[in-house]
């Protein structure tokens, strides 16, 4: 693994996090996350309690949050599953930070759509706005981190921020959205040039005349075929 | 039961079989790396690939794919040719090649089967990938980089063993086969990976760049660390054995060996007793032959003679020592060293009846003062199968982790008089009850256990649910020779001359007669004996043993005694002539007559039936189970005191040491 994550020390997790346990708040929502699966099936409940506790930790550390070893094995004790088991789950899906991570967790996609429609430009403005990959900036505000894709190819190139994507970025876009991160602000999550969701862009291109109101394409459709 | 055709071949097969098993059943070799009959299928290597009609037109993993009526498999089209071929050079583009410094070598499903269907040449040019080593203990040395991904290990561990600590990492390109954090697997059955892995990624550490398999010589015999019978194979190289691998034995240990079986071998060749020695002036001197018999002979016994059997000593060796005591005019033998006594008038009372196969069928188990998973590893296997079936199991002993799920139900024995009703309801229900009780409950709650017999009506038509596991291979054989006097060892103390075969568990101190032990190791007995005979171990000398369930096993010699030790039968034939009691047999042979003229249930290998009777013992329970014989599984005998390989396991798994692992 060429970027792996640097786990820190064993024996200065434990002793930060070895007494991890649910805040009253989370402890609500785990009850809530267990009972949605069968008795006896609580290994179902992985994921969300995972993801529950990197938040959690996220919480505490304001950060995105990671999973130290202890507070897998707080999951795993949690749901009565095997250590591995969980702990395979935990390595598995990259969403989950297996080391500290910043503030905000910038994945940038690489992947092919992305990289053709200029994620190039968007790791350049990352760059030079001091992200290294595979590290956090020293004001522990950023982690960037190149991903493959992440299905939002329609709007590419994008990022994922934490929970929100950025899309249609290019090279200033990114930059505006960093800085606003790092001043405090909250960025408005989805297309950064204002595409509703993935509509095409500068409007539609197919099916115009349902857009005002509903059309029946069907005589068309069969004259086309009878043609 | 589904018909199909198999490359032509019509053949039946049991409702639920798969693919695999029909090509099988029709005597095709069908390739494989990820299935294994005893785990559960995962088809992720793909190696199994045929070509299935009706069906879409691509090859079917056939170890997942089951078999249907009318399927025409074919196993030999240029399709599965090419299939194989591209799945070889799939799996061989990350591995490492590197079968001249790998232990696998010689005897690795890869090599195997990449000449057969490989092709022979790869078009890979980019560079392999590496993994890093993982540790897994003192057992299990791993090479990751071989490693192709078939999850044996994984299952192995999550459901032959039930210790979940194996799995896989990371994903995609980036996948690892690990134990937890990489620390040391804490199973006793984790040997067992290392024969599973089908590449070299798993091998043995101990065992580490010792031999090439076609150096070594095979011989079958039966394992003595534990009362299983664990069927095995020697393999050994001029004087020394190398290496012990279990045999298929679907009715004793499957395809499985615990780690002491497997690794207490090089105990054998450390702290031997090789030469005679007797005791003069207090202190043990070495000898002759001919000295340490005329020492012997010397004792004015007048007829006071004793032999106290050890636990790993095979039936040859005790009849030979009792027609010794019994043609010195005594009868006085024992063989359960700590003291035991439990009544044994009816040995069906002490065998374990159910049999160990048996054991998977039963659907309600009550565990008695035992901890099964190291008093016999490979009959807790089996409940862990029961229990797969849909089998409940309750304990009465100390709390103890047995790698399932258990019901304590307190170590008080009165228990047994009154169980819980819930408990008494489920055995009330059950089709296959069973007890087991084992070596902490023997003493005080036999009688109690035996009245179970009833109330729970463990025996009925073609079932017998009573058992008592037994710790000693040497246990039943003893028995049947009669190794059991009624007040148990303190019946022989006062015995003038006593012999002491391999008997390492006894306290000595209670003997005040002249000692003679004759034995391999004698690590704790031999210094308290006047004179000291060099005999033969397990390995050194063909022999009988009578597993825990009554079953008949004979082994064979793989090497020879070392320096002046002997076979131990022939050392009592040679100190009777000097004793002026002759015996009556000059060859193991003659030997093996006489025994089974006296016990003719030796004569053949297979179970002894030992009838169904229950001996009048008192059938109260009371006292409570303060803690398991078994305080160590690695160091339960003198040849696993001798080896490093068990030393460490102890040190390491029992003892919670750590061992920083030595840069390679
Ligand atoms: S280590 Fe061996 S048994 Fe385990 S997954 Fe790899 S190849 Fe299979
Ligand atoms: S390629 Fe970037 S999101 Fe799909
Ligand atoms: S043996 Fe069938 S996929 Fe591996």
């Amino acid at each position: 693994m060429a970027d792996a994550v640097h786990i820190p020390d064993e024996a200065e997790t434990r002793a930060r996090w070895g007494a991890f346990a649910w805040s009253e708040e989370n402890q609500r929502k785990a009850n809530e996350i267990l009972a949605r699966y069968p008795k006896g099936r609580e290994q179902s409940a992985s994921i969300p309690f995972l993801d529950l506790a990197q938040r959690q930790v996220g919480a505490e550390t304001h950060t995105q949050g990671w999973l130290p070893v202890p507070v897998i094995e707080f999951v795993a004790r949690a749901i009565g599953v095997p250590y591995m088991r969980v702990y395979e789950v935990a390595t598995f899906y990259t969403m989950f930070n297996l080391a500290p991570v910043g503030r905000y967790h910038v994945q940038v996609c690489g992947t092919t759509p992305c990289m053709l429609q200029g994620s190039d430009d968007v790791l350049a403005a990352c760059r030079n706005r001091g992200l290294v990959k595979g590290g956090t900036t020293p004001d522990g505000l950023f982690t960037l981190t190149e991903v493959e894709c992440l299905g939002t190819c329609a709007n590419a190139p994008m990022v994922q921020i934490n929970d929100d994507n950025y899309e249609d970025l290019d090279y200033d876009r990114t930059i505006a959205v960093l800085e606003a991160l790092a001043k405090g602000a909250h960025p408005e999550a989805g297309s950064t040039i204002g595409r509703r969701a993935s509509c095409p862009e500068g409007g539609p291109t197919s099916l115009k005349a349902m857009v005002d109101a509903n059309h029946d394409y069907r005589p068309e459709w069969e004259n086309a075929h009878a043609g | 039961m589904p018909k199909l055709k198999v490359d032509g071949i019509e053949v039946e097969v049991p409702q639920g079989a798969t693919v695999l098993q029909a090509c099988e059943a029709a005597g095709k070799e069908i390739p494989r790396f990820c299935y294994h009959e005893r785990l559960s299928i995962a088809g992720n290597c793909r190696m199994c690939l045929v070509e299935v009609k009706p069906g879409p037109p691509k090859p079917q993993a056939s170890c997942a794919l089951p078999a249907a009526d009318n399927q025409e498999v074919f196993t030999t089209t240029p399709m599965v040719k090419n299939a194989r071929e591209g799945i070889m050079e799939f799996l061989l583009i990350n591995h490492p090649l590197d079968c001249p410094i790998c232990d696998q070598g010689g005897e690795c499903d890869l090599q195997d089967q990449s000449v057969a269907y490989g092709r022979g040449q790869s078009r890979y040019a980019e560079n392999k990938r590496a993994v890093t080593e993982k540790y897994m203990g003192p057992i299990v040395k791993t090479i990751m980089t071989r490693c192709i991904q078939c999850t044996r290990c994984i299952r192995f561990a999550e459901e032959v063993a039930g210790v979940e600590e194996i799995g896989a990492i990371y994903r995609g390109e980036n996948m690892q086969i690990t134990s937890y954090l990489e620390e040391a697997v804490t199973s006793e059955l984790s040997g067992n990976v290392v024969d599973l892995c089908p590449v070299g990624a798993l091998t043995s550490k101990p065992y580490q760049y010792e031999a090439r398999p076609w150096e070594l010589r095979r011989t079958l015999t039966i394992d003595v660390m534990d009362a299983v019978g664990t069927n095995i194979r020697l393999d050994s190289r001029g004087r020394q054995v190398l290496r012990c691998v279990p045999r298929i034995n679907e009715d004793v240990n499957e395809e499985w060996a615990s780690d002491k079986t497997r690794h207490a071998i090089d105990g054998l060749v450390r702290r031997r007793l090789d030469k005679p020695y007797v005791r003069v002036n207090g202190k043990l001197l070495p000898a002759t032959w001919d000295e340490a018999f005329a020492a012997i002979a010397a004792v004015d016994h007048g007829g006071s003679v004793a032999a106290v059997a050890g636990d790993l000593v095979d039936c040859e060796t005790m009849y030979a020592a009792k027609a010794l005591v019994r043609s010195l005019g005594s009868s006085l033998l024992e063989g359960r060293q700590t003291g035991m006594a439990y009544d044994t008038s009816s040995l069906a009372a002490v065998n374990f009846n159910t049999t160990i196969a048996g054991t998977e069928e039963a659907d309600a188990i009550l565990l008695v003062g035992t901890n099964l998973r190291w008093e016999a590893p490979l009959v807790n296997t089996r409940v862990r199968k029961a229990i797969k079936r849909g089998a409940k199991v309750f304990a009465v002993g100390p709390e103890t982790e047995l790698t399932y799920k258990v019901e304590w139900l307190g170590h008080d024995l009165s228990v047994l008089g009154d169980l819980p009703d819930t408990v008494a309801k489920i055995f009330a229900d059950a089709g296959k009850p069973m007890v087991i009780v084992g070596g902490a409950a023997l003493k005080d709650g036999h009688g109690a256990a035996l009245k179970l017999v009833e109330t729970l009506n463990l025996v009925r038509n073609g079932w017998n649910g009573f058992n008592v596991v037994h710790m000693a291979a040497a246990r039943m054989g003893g028995l049947m020779l009669g190794y059991a006097a009624k007040g148990g060892i303190a019946d022989l103390t006062h015995a003038k001359l006593t012999f002491f075969l391999g008997a390492d568990e006894v306290d000595y101190s209670r003997f005040g007669g002249f000692k003679v032990y004759v034995g391999h190791h004698g690590d704790a007995g031999a210094a308290h004996a006047d004179v000291v005979l060099p005999g033969a171990s397990y390995a050194e000398k063909s022999g009988t043993w009578v597993n825990l369930e009554g079953r008949v096993q004979r082994g064979e010699r793989a090497v020879f005694p070392p320096g002046d030790a002997r076979e131990d039968w022939s050392i009592f034939r040679a100190l009777s002539d000097v004793m002026g009691a002759r015996l009556p047999f000059d060859s193991l042979a003659g030997l093996r007559e006489e025994m089974y003229g006296e016990v003719p249930a030796l004569r053949h290998e297979g179970l002894v039936s030992f009838g169904w009777s229950v001996p009048a013992i008192d059938g109260s329970a009371s006292g409570t189970i303060g803690g398991y014989p078994i305080k160590d599984f690695y160091l339960t005998n003198a040849i696993c005191r001798a080896s490093p390989t068990m030393q460490r396991c102890s040190a390491e798994l029992v003892h919670g040491e750590t061992f920083a692992e030595a840069a390679e």
